[in-house]
Order: structure tokens, then sequence, then C-alpha cells
């Protein structure tokens, strides 16, 4: 199992920083820029549009050396990408909830034919009722198309994650695309101070892309995306990239630590966060991970003894490595930001609890669906969840059971 | 073991493949394999070329698509029954009569076209 957390790096930052105030897309824009893409494949969609728009005026000034290709559709979009990325070029889009949809059937293709396209997700509630504010439903439906999916607190990580993405999803025992994933307008638009490295360094640390199969030229020739029929591969297919899947926690933790010594942020799998001694936690993801910390802060002042799991890796999903970090607690809530529509609350719910069934002693857990549709989510609402997790009766919680958090009722 | 691409269509011994042994995405890493992929076992009905009638007008040879009408020097020469999957697009354009389709496993024909 590999560790979740990295340690405190004491390394001085060797790379050369900048200080910036950039809103999240923009800050996206600009790792996609320095990791010098081939092809950018982009069809505009709320609120990602101004990634795509910062890339066309890179291109339009020549900071972006690649080919910027203007596509009809977000299926045309991933299309291209998959078919320069097959070609041996590295290719990047990006997008946002229907635009995700439109992409479906091109996903799994993506993964299938193990091209490594990077792809920022701002993410956005799916229609209907049309609605084109913050939540994870877009992400949630392509939890099992076999991309690797990150998701960030802010601007920050969503720039560090844009860049790491490269050498996780490249690595030559991976070889898998990669969603990063940050919270449509909280984070897409909202500006905010990060430290950006230079170009150069950044270039360095991504390097040079290296070809799932190798270049196609006149003299290398190959065939993608055969017929694999009943007596094929199909099957082996699958589990070699399950394998791979699961590789991606190790490899991102090795370039999260080589990350660390160039720029001194660490991060894991996860953030742990006050977690250790905790009785109760929360497990979130995203921007609402700053709200609970906020939380967290607070109740720690007044002597509770709350924590929080912070998911940063949601594909492949961490389950051995969540429940050994809050396995010790004796109640946990999760927090969805997407409704499973399932009768039984929302994926994460339960994912993390599915984690922990093998363990002896299990804690409580409670299910929240939140900010749908970018419902706001205050500390205020996040101490209730603190608080309904101090009063949970064991006797009577049901673990199929799932609350609503700062609905109308 | 760590799946991986082999530099060349090497299908030895596929039989005994295990889940790492395909190129890793798929992937067919050569082109021009569909000459040795034999789909003559497709075939329903089978073309039967009578060679009197024929004037070696190559309409045929122009419409198969599976390159299966055998031509050298401009002479039609026979069908490629390795890849013919007897479709009978050259029976229906052939203007001369010179081809006709049969069932499969009739008789007719073998001797001359085999």
């Amino acid at each position: 199992m590999p560790k979740t957390v990295l340690k405190e790096v004491k390394n001085t930052p060797k790379a050369q920083q900048t200080a910036a105030a950039l809103t999240g897309n923009s800050a996206v824009a600009m790792a996609l820029k320095q990791a010098d893409p081939d092809v950018v494949s982009a069809y505009p969609i709320t609120p990602q549009t101004t990634i795509v728009e910062e890339l066309a005026a890179y291109a339009a000034r020549d900071h972006l050396k690649g080919k910027f290709v203007n596509v009809e559709s977000e299926h045309s979009a991933m299309s291209s990408a998959i078919g320069a990325a097959a070609a041996g070029a590295r290719s990047v889009t990006a997008t946002s909830s229907q635009g995700l949809a439109l992409m479906w059937e091109m996903l799994y293709i993506a993964a299938g034919l193990r091209l490594p396209i990077i792809m920022p997700m701002a993410n956005r509630a799916l229609s209907a009722p049309i609605n084109i504010h913050g939540d994870h439903s877009d992400a949630m439906g392509a939890r099992d198309t076999g991309w690797i999916q990150l998701f960030s607190e802010d601007a920050q990580e969503a720039y560090d994650n844009t860049l790491m993405s490269f050498r996780v999803a490249e690595h030559k025992d991976v070889k898998l695309p990669c969603i990063v994933n940050l919270d449509g307008f909280i984070i897409s638009h909202a500006i905010a101070r990060l430290d950006i490295m230079s170009d150069d360094d950044a270039g360095a640390f991504i390097g040079e892309s290296s070809p799932t199969y190798g270049m196609l030229t006149d003299d290398h020739v190959e065939t993608v995306g055969a017929f694999d029929g009943l007596g094929g591969f199909y099957f082996e297919f699958k589990r070699q990239q399950d394998e791979a899947l699961q590789k991606a926690k190790e490899v991102l933790l090795d370039v999260s630590n080589e990350f660390a010594a160039l720029t001194g942020r660490s991060y894991g799998l996860f953030e742990e966060y006050m977690l250790e001694d905790a009785e109760t936690a929360i497990v979130v993801m995203s921007s609402a991970g700053g709200t609970t910390r906020v939380a967290v802060d607070k109740l720690r002042a007044e002597g509770k003894k709350v924590g929080m799991l912070k998911l940063r890796m949601f594909r492949p999903f961490p389950a051995d490595e969540i429940a050994a970090a809050i396995g010790h607690c004796k109640a946990v809530a999760i927090l969805d930001r997407s409704h499973g529509l399932a009768g039984t609350g929302g994926p994460m719910g339960d994912e993390v609890k599915a984690a922990m069934y093998h363990l002896d002693d299990r804690p409580e857990c409670l299910n929240y669906v939140y900010g749908l549709g970018g419902r706001d989510v205050t500390v205020e609402n996040i101490e209730s969840v603190y608080s309904d997790l101090d009063s949970l009766d064991s006797a009577t919680n049901s673990n199929t059971g799932f609350r609503y958090l700062n609905i109308r009722d | 073991m760590t799946p991986t691409n082999k530099p060349h269509w090497d299908i030895t011994g596929i039989s005994k493949w295990d889940y790492t042994d395909p190129p890793r995405g798929a992937l067919i890493p050569t082109g021009g394999n569909a000459g040795v992929y034999q789909t003559g076992t497709w075939r329903a009905e089978r073309p039967i070329w009578d060679e009197e009638k024929c004037t070696d007008c190559m309409i045929c040879w122009n419409y198969c698509p599976d390159a299966s009408i055998l031509v050298t020097d401009e002479k039609m020469k026979g069908i490629d029954f390795f890849h013919c999957k007897g479709c009978g697009i050259c029976a229906v354009e052939c203007p001369f009569d010179a081809l006709k389709m049969v069932p499969e496993h009739s008789s007719e024909g073998e001797a001359k076209n085999a």
C-alpha cells in the first residue's frame, strides 16, 4: 500500500516561482501552455471556456507552438485528441458538464487505447434543469470510464495538479488519460493568489512526452482500435487497464514528491487534516475542503477532536489508504457534491463506506449530498455536520441512509 | 510482468498468451497484415468465373472490395478464395455474365477456381 501523505519537505524550493493573481482557469491554461502540447483541440463550454480561450490567445501570440484545432463539438474535441495522441502527439482539451457528456463514448476509447490525454474540467451541474454552476455531477458520471481523476481545492492546486497530471498520465507503467477537476466558478472564475513556475522550470519538470505507441510516420505504421472479438483479448485488456490505473497511485506519489522538492508544495493521494486523534471526521473533495478546514480549526479551538480527509485522487480510488486513515474514528461523514440518484446517496458515500467494510471496528457513517447546482456550503453547514456526528446514535444510524445539507426542507 | 509493446507483430504462441502479452491498448504494431487474415471462410456463396465469356474488361477487378480478382498483365486469372468473402458484387457488375454466384458447398466450378 503506497503512503498516503508525504512528509513535510524541508528542501529549499529549487524552481523559480512568481506570485500571481489568476483565476483557476487562467492558472490551468498557464500549466497547459507550459506543458508544450503538440495538439489542443477545444470547444467552448461554461465554465471551462476561458481555459481554451486563453490557450487560443497563447497560440495566436505564438506562445504555444502546438496545433490549435477548432472543432464543432466536444465529441469531436475528444476524437481529435485521441487521433493526435495515437499518432504520438501530446494532446490536451478541456470541458465541463454537458460537454463531458457529449464526449461519453470517446472517454472509454481514450482510456482503452491507453492514450495519456490531459483534460482539465471546470465541474458543473448536469441538465435538467439547466444550471451552469459548480457541482461534481459531471466528474462522477465519468468515474468508471478508466480515466485518472484528480480534484483541486483552489487555483494553486488546479495549477499544480495540471502540471503533475502529465507526468502521471504519460508514465510508462500508466499511459492513461487524466481529468483534472476544479469547481466551476468557485475555482474556475475566482481570482486567487498562487505561485507559478517559470516556463523553463515547469517544462523541465514535465519533460518531453514519450508517445504511447511511437510516432506515426510513413515508415512506421500501426493499427489502432482494431476489432477484438469473442476469441480475442478484450477481457485481458481490461485487466491491463485496471492494473495500470492502480499503478497511478504510486506514480502520483513519486511525482508529488519530486514536485514538493521543487516547489515546497506537498501533496498526497489525499490530505489528512487533524485526523490522527480525530473522533469524528469529514471526507470531502475540492473547494469545500477549504470550508471544512476552517470549521475544523474553529471546533478544535473549542477542544473538539474533529478532522478532515480531503481527497485529491478520486480515480483510482485509494480505498485501503482511506480506510487506514479514518478507520479509527467513531463517526465519519462523507460529503458528496453530486447525487447518485441511486436511492443510496452520493457515489463517494458508497465508495468510502465500502472501503471500510472489512474493518472489524467500523466508524458510523453519514452520507450528505450538498452543493448541487452551485448551492453554497458554509462553515456553519459544516459545523452542523460535525454536530450531527457527535449526536449520532449508533443504534439508530442506518448505513444506507443519506442526508441533505443546506436544502430547503 | 508489465504489459509491453512488442516492436513487431509476432503472434507465435498466441493461444498461450496471458493477459500481459497483448500489446498495450490493443495495438497492432505493424501495417499491412490484412493479407494474412483469411476472410474466405466467411463465404456463403462463391463466384464462378467463365473464362470463355470473360473479355478482361476489368470491371469486376475495379468493383471488388477485397482485391480478390487475380490479374496478371491486364488479364483476368481467377479469384483469390483465401480472401473473397462472397459478396457477389462482381457477379452483379459483370456485363458479360462471365461471373455467377453458387452456394459455397456446391461442387460447381471447384475444379476451375480451386
